[in-house]
């Protein structure tokens, strides 16, 4: 009693009057955050939600890049030449094209291409009611197929172990954005995104005019070096005057024989309501099976399948970037980074009553990190988190169950008592927090910024996961 | 623990299952609900006044995605317009789909509530499913 100021504090001594007096005062300073904040696939927003990429978008800068230099040479050297010898069209019809292409480059980039938001946890829990009839959870159950009939042809939809759903028919996850994306047609680099449902008009746009700015720059430099080496009566003095003029050539010669072949092969595909990934799979060009497998997506005629490929109405994004997430699971994110333990705990029991099992185990292992270390935390935490590690269906699991262990060690290693050093706790909470705001994600795939921070092992979500294309 | 959990109850029924109704895709890939009557729902409502709202639904989506003269006509004009004419205005889909939250927060008033049931909005679920919320039966006159 003598020493009573260098004494451990009891969490849960503490548990109710701070946090009524310090929630109030939590909630005026967080500021509601938005749903892209806690996007759970691999993409980067900006403009605050309104703009969605690819993190891993590869070359469009370089696109980008291409293009607009290309078309700068072009203004600024060739059409000069050809303004004065030919038509002021010139420079007009390119820059048209130009902005044209620009423009649908842009938004195929930007825009959301029918991503599918993840399954709920009661979603996912219900599905797994369904199917496990069993019983008993197996470690790794085999991947769960479902077959259905879509004018009279079976089609089987396959088991999404990261969304936690039965995938729509045409859609496909794409293993670079970790995302469920509807109608998916590929996942291009050039452009820095996938491209499917809400998309796909955009980015035939842009290769369709893209082979025509090309092919229309390589005939007006062709036009440009032929007239001027017709007046200066050599071909080589007429390069020597205008070197940028080669420069496009060369790029142009290049692209179009890609942009050409491309443009031609997604004509082709939009005319038989075709996407890439079926294509290359040949799902219906029945060289698998003896039965008679045709596309039970086509309309039977070329015309109705172009205009509903590219002129259909445009389905509303699914993902709901700039909606507000519900304040109750915005709340623990922001309490647990000034407070470390008491205000998980109440907050934790409130929401069991209306929250699944699994959502529950979710929870209770997350404030595990922080009771399994104190003295005085509910002891029934700690059989919790072998229960977690063990019953969890998802193919990530393994992963996840040694990742909390390494990171109950790590934190056992760092430190006892997490009140006496507030710091190393709270931005693990903080992260923590973040992604548990919907568990059924954690559950299947780490998140990146998880394993950034090496709590959990290095790999990202593919470990385990074998891409259900 | 157990203070903040009473206060909650007094404040809304608890919730005592959720009911999925998945989507039915053997027209193809267009926005469709399964309209079979769930088991759960058995002892709270009337299966023809389920169906008649599911049915109800799909046709307000199908009106959403059909292909028309209509829905070309607003394609060409956004395509020539570079789809910045969707600033001003909002598409055809949208407006369907604000037909559609009125119609269900219409369909929970009237006849979903009163029985301790709460519809959800598929598009706040991806389209995905109709998630059905049963809350427990304890006599509360506004069932939310």
């Amino acid at each position: 009693m003598k020493n009573c100021e260098y004494q451990q504090i009891d969490p849960r001594a503490l548990s109710v009057s701070p946090l009524s007096a310090q929630n109030p005062a939590e909630k005026k300073v967080q500021r509601p955050r938005r749903k892209w904040e806690a996007f759970p696939g691999k993409n980067i927003f900006f403009c605050d939600g309104r703009l969605i990429l690819a993190r891993q978008n590869g070359v469009l800068p370089l696109t980008l890049g291409l293009i607009v230099v290309t078309s700068g040479l072009f203004f600024a050297f060739d059409c000069p030449f050809l303004v004065e010898h030919l038509t002021v069209c010139i420079p007009v019809i390119g820059g048209v094209l130009f902005l044209f292409v620009v423009a649908s480059l842009l938004r195929t980039s930007f825009t959301d291409p029918g991503i599918l938001p993840r399954a709920t946890a009661d979603e996912a829990a219900d599905i797994e009611r369904q199917i496990d009839t069993s019983g008993s959870s197996t470690y790794r159950p085999p991947p769960r197929t479902k077959e259905i009939l879509i004018n009279q042809q079976v089609v089987k939809l396959k088991y999404c172990f990261t969304c936690k759903m039965f995938r729509p028919p045409r859609t496909s996850h794409c293993s670079l954005c970790d995302n469920c994306v509807e109608r998916f047609d590929h996942h291009c680099p050039w452009v820095g995104n996938c491209v499917g449902k809400r998309n796909y008009r955009y980015f035939y746009s842009f290769i369709i005019s893209l082979s025509f700015l090309t092919s229309f720059i390589f005939a007006c430099v062709i036009t440009h070096i032929t007239l001027r080496s017709q007046a200066k009566k050599g071909i080589v003095q007429a390069v020597q005057e205008s070197p940028a003029s080669v420069v496009e050539l060369v790029i142009c010669f290049f692209s179009i024989w890609s942009i050409l072949g491309l443009s031609g092969f997604h004509t082709y595909l939009v005319a038989s309501n075709l996407t890439t990934n079926e294509d290359i799979k040949g799902s219906w060009s029945g060289k698998r099976g003896a039965e008679e497998s045709g596309n039970p997506y086509t309309y039977s005629n070329i015309i109705t399948n172009c205009c509903a490929t590219l002129c259909g109405p445009m389905p509303p994004s699914l993902i709901d970037r700039r909606g507000f997430l519900p304040p109750d699971e915005a709340i623990p994110a922001a309490a647990a980074s000034e407070m470390e333990l008491p205000p998980f705990t109440p907050k934790s029991d409130a929401n069991m009553c209306t929250q699944s099992t699994k959502d529950v185990l979710e929870r209770m292992l997350h404030s595990s990190d922080f009771h399994g270390l104190c003295p005085s935390g509910n002891p029934k935490t700690s059989p919790l988190v072998q229960e977690v590690s063990s019953s969890a269906p998802a193919t990530a699991e393994p992963s996840l169950s040694s990742g909390c262990s390494r990171q109950l060690a790590r934190q056992a290693v760092v430190d006892p008592c997490p009140l006496l050093t507030p710091v190393a706790f709270s931005k693990n909470n903080r992260r923590d927090s973040l992604h548990s705001i919907n568990p059924a994600f954690r559950l299947a795939s780490p998140s990146p910024t998880l394993s950034r921070r090496a709590l959990v092992l290095g790999d990202g979500p593919d470990i385990g996961f074998i891409p259900q294309h | 623990m157990a203070e903040t959990h009473s206060l909650q109850d007094l404040q809304q029924p608890a919730v005592s299952s959720k009911v999925f109704v998945q989507r039915d895709y053997s027209s193809g890939t267009i926005c469709k609900f399964q309209t079979k009557f769930p088991s759960e729902l058995e002892s709270r409502m009337d299966k023809q006044q389920f169906e008649e709202t599911m049915q109800t639904l799909n046709n307000l989506y199908a009106e959403a995605e059909k292909l028309g003269g209509k829905s070309y006509l607003e394609g060409c004009l956004a395509c020539l317009t570079a789809y910045t004419i969707f600033l001003c205005m909002e598409t055809h889909y949208e407006k369907v789909l604000k037909k559609i939250a009125k119609y269900i927060k219409d369909q929970n008033e009237k006849i979903y509530a009163p029985r301790g049931l709460l519809l959800t909005d598929p598009i706040e679920r991806g389209l995905r499913v109709v998630e059905i919320t049963i809350f427990e039966d304890r006599n509360i006159g506004s069932g939310r």
